[in-house]
């Protein structure tokens, strides 16, 4: 299929359609509006289910309700709409049943701005709704990445009876660029063993985040723990740019990733021996290949829009081998290559010390700019 | 041993549509009765192996164990966006959605009015026992003037307190609504009358006629600190004057169905 100009949010809401999307359930929220936007018009020409709901709570609950009958469904949101999504994704975790979250995150926090960060990594790589799940969080950079992770989101949901979130933001969601669209794929029902629909001929079943003897929810949190090791050890996802030689190492994710490769591409040419790691999949995170680039480079520069939030995984990662140094533009702010050029510029000529917290460095040049 | 009870002598015996589970029900109440009306009447319209049934937060949060059906749990108040999001994939299944006042008209407002205003073809048996019964008796929004209940152990005040919430005559001014009635379940002439609701709700959603729901009145006896007979006659002296009882949308395509 050839390549067409594409927005990000119609690109994502496009290919889950060609991968099969049965039932789409959503509300309006910019900067995510347009996959709502193209599926009410997509999903009922093609006999598809399609509701706007009346709220966020109630689209993450339709789509429980899909998701226990077993058909691939998915919603999209921006940050406060997934804020209220957190009640249903917890129970959708705690009851093992596939879907997809689409994030196009915004700033924050509480109502903020329509404009692209990328402040719910916290929320949606550690958790947010209560109790102990483990969603698969990809995060793309581009509108290319946009389509091929939603169509991946659906295999590893479905795969692993767990969510499956896209992170994308404002800026992915919002451009356009030549990319191609999978070709359309049949819808294959799947019968899976634990599926409700009417119990027919065979035993009836049913599917519930309860378990009312703590002895049982014990067992059934360390099978989940089994499950996100066996998605751990299968599923890490990253991207490398000029790490065979380089002294210095910059790692971001989704835009301040692609973001940071301008910056590095510069460097390049000046001679700066500087790589880039971008993570793919945000969760599993791969902090093995942190570990290991953290044994043979000299400094750290980790590169987000917001405070420094994967900060605080890639810190875990490497612990106090090298110097880890942060960049953020939190609140809908996107950092241009140029400022991430000089703070490579000056993590590679300062005098580099392990510091606890890297954030206080930051917030004091950020005041002081 | 003899055997006494010829089938043909048989004239009350446990549904079909039930497990061998037994309820964890108090005594005397009501929930236990409105489960078998809705057991009978899936059996009587051969629906057992087609139905999905979405159980609430509440004293009937493990009604999933119950009824010999497919079922779901539903999160507090969320079980009409559940059963729309099943219906909506399966439409030809029967999905059923069983909630208390709590869980109906607190929690679960948006949900049950946007449910019933888009017509979503399922049906709601709602459980009106005018207290939250499963967290040990608190006010809900359905509680009478002046009841005494653990978080208005003065007795509601409507200045501070607001006023009981009339759920069946407001769904019954969506348009989406095919058939919302509402019945009592204190004696046997009005539990007969709620079974013939529940079948009519049932109909309602098999034959697409959009959104129905079946409000009964019910008892707390453990809740209310009453013995079960007292329960009975305290829904008949004090809520049905609050709670009348009646049918307040009958489509014109509902009235026509025959069964
Ligand atoms: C989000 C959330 N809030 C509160 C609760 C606690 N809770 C459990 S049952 C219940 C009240 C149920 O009352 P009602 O719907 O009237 O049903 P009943 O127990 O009387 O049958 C509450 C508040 C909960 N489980 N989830
Ligand atoms: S607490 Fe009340 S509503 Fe719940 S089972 Fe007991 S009597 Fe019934």
């Amino acid at each position: 299929m050839a390549k067409e100009l594409i927005k990000g949010n119609v690109a994502m809401a496009e290919a889950a359609i060609r991968a099969g999307l049965e039932a789409y359930f959503g509300y309006p929220i910019t900067p995510q509006t347009e996959v709502l936007e193209h599926l009410a018009r997509r999903m009922p020409e093609l006999g598809r289910a399609f509701v706007q709901a009346e709220s966020e709570v109630a689209a993450i609950n339709m789509v429980y309700g899909a998701a226990c009958t077993g058909v691939r469904v998915m919603t999209s949101s921006s940050s406060p709409g997934v804020s209220l999504m957190q009640e249903g994704l917890s129970y959708i975790a705690g009851t093992e049943v596939p879907a997809v979250i689409i994030n196009v995150m915004r700033g924050g926090p509480g109502l903020g701005n329509i404009a692209p960060a990328q402040s719910d990594y916290y929320q949606s790589v550690h958790g947010g709704g209560h109790g102990d799940y483990h969603p698969i969080v990809l995060a793309p950079a581009s509108v290319q990445e946009s389509i091929d992770l939603t169509v991946l989101s659906f295999e590893l949901a479905e795969k692993y009876r767990n969510l499956a979130f896209v992170l994308s933001d404002g800026s992915v969601g919002q451009m356009m660029e030549p990319a191609e669209l999978p070709p359309m794929q049949p819808i294959v029902k799947k019968n899976y063993d634990w599926a409700i629909g009417g119990k027919g001929t065979r035993e009836k079943r049913i599917l519930t985040s309860i378990n009312i003897n703590p002895h049982d929810e014990e067992i059934a949190n360390l099978r989940m723990l089994q499950t996100w090791f066996e998605i751990k050890k299968n599923e890490v996802r990253y991207k490398e740019y000029y790490l065979d030689d380089a002294e210095f190492l910059v790692i971001g994710f989704g835009t301040s990733g692609r973001v940071a490769l301008s910056a590095v591409r510069k460097c390049r040419e000046k001679g700066i021996k500087v790589g880039l790691l971008r993570p793919i999949t945000v969760r599993p995170f791969p902090d093995e290949v942190i570990i290991e680039l953290a044994e043979r480079v000299q400094g750290i520069l980790v590169v987000e829009m917001n405070q420094g939030q994967m900060l605080d995984d890639v810190m875990i990662a490497v612990g106090k081998k090298v110097p880890i140094e942060f960049y953020g533009r939190p609140g809908g702010v996107i950092p241009f290559p140029e400022d991430v050029e000089s703070e490579i510029e000056r993590m590679v000529s300062a005098k580099l010390e392990i510091v606890n917290n890297p954030r206080v460095a930051w917030l004091d040049r950020m005041l002081h700019r | 041993m003899v055997t006494i009870i010829k089938p043909e002598n048989i004239v009350y015996s446990r549904s079909h549509a039930f497990t061998e589970t037994s309820t964890s029900y108090c005594p005397g109440c009501t929930h236990g009765t409105a489960h078998r009306l809705i057991a009978e009447t899936l059996e009587e319209m051969n629906l057992v192996d087609k139905t999905i049934g979405v159980a609430p937060v509440g004293c009937s949060v493990f009604a999933y164990n119950y009824f010999d059906t497919d079922f779901v749990e539903a999160a507090h108040g969320r079980a009409p966006a559940m059963a729309t999001g099943i219906k909506r994939v399966l439409p030809d299944k029967c999905v059923f959605t069983y909630q208390g006042d709590g869980d109906l008209a607190s929690i679960g407002m948006a949900e049950i009015m946007h449910a019933a205003v888009r017509g979503e073809n399922i049906s709601v048996i709602f459980l009106n026992n005018a207290i939250y019964g499963m967290t040990g008796g608190q006010m809900a929004p359905t509680s009478l003037p002046g009841q005494k209940t653990t978080s208005s152990p003065l007795g509601r005040d409507v200045e501070l307190q607001g006023f009981p919430l009339r759920m069946s005559e407001m769904i019954a001014k969506m348009d989406g609504a095919g058939y919302v009635v509402r019945r009592s379940l204190h004696d046997p002439a009005n539990i007969r009358k709620a079974k013939k609701a529940i079948r009519t709700a049932f109909e309602t959603q098999m034959h697409g006629l959009g959104f129905s729901m079946v409000e009964l009145l019910s008892t707390c006896p453990t809740n209310w600190g009453m013995n079960p007979v007292d329960s009975c006659k305290w829904v008949e002296d004090q809520m049905l004057p609050v709670y009348p009882l009646g049918d307040f949308k009958v489509s014109e395509s509902v009235s026509e169905l025959r069964f």
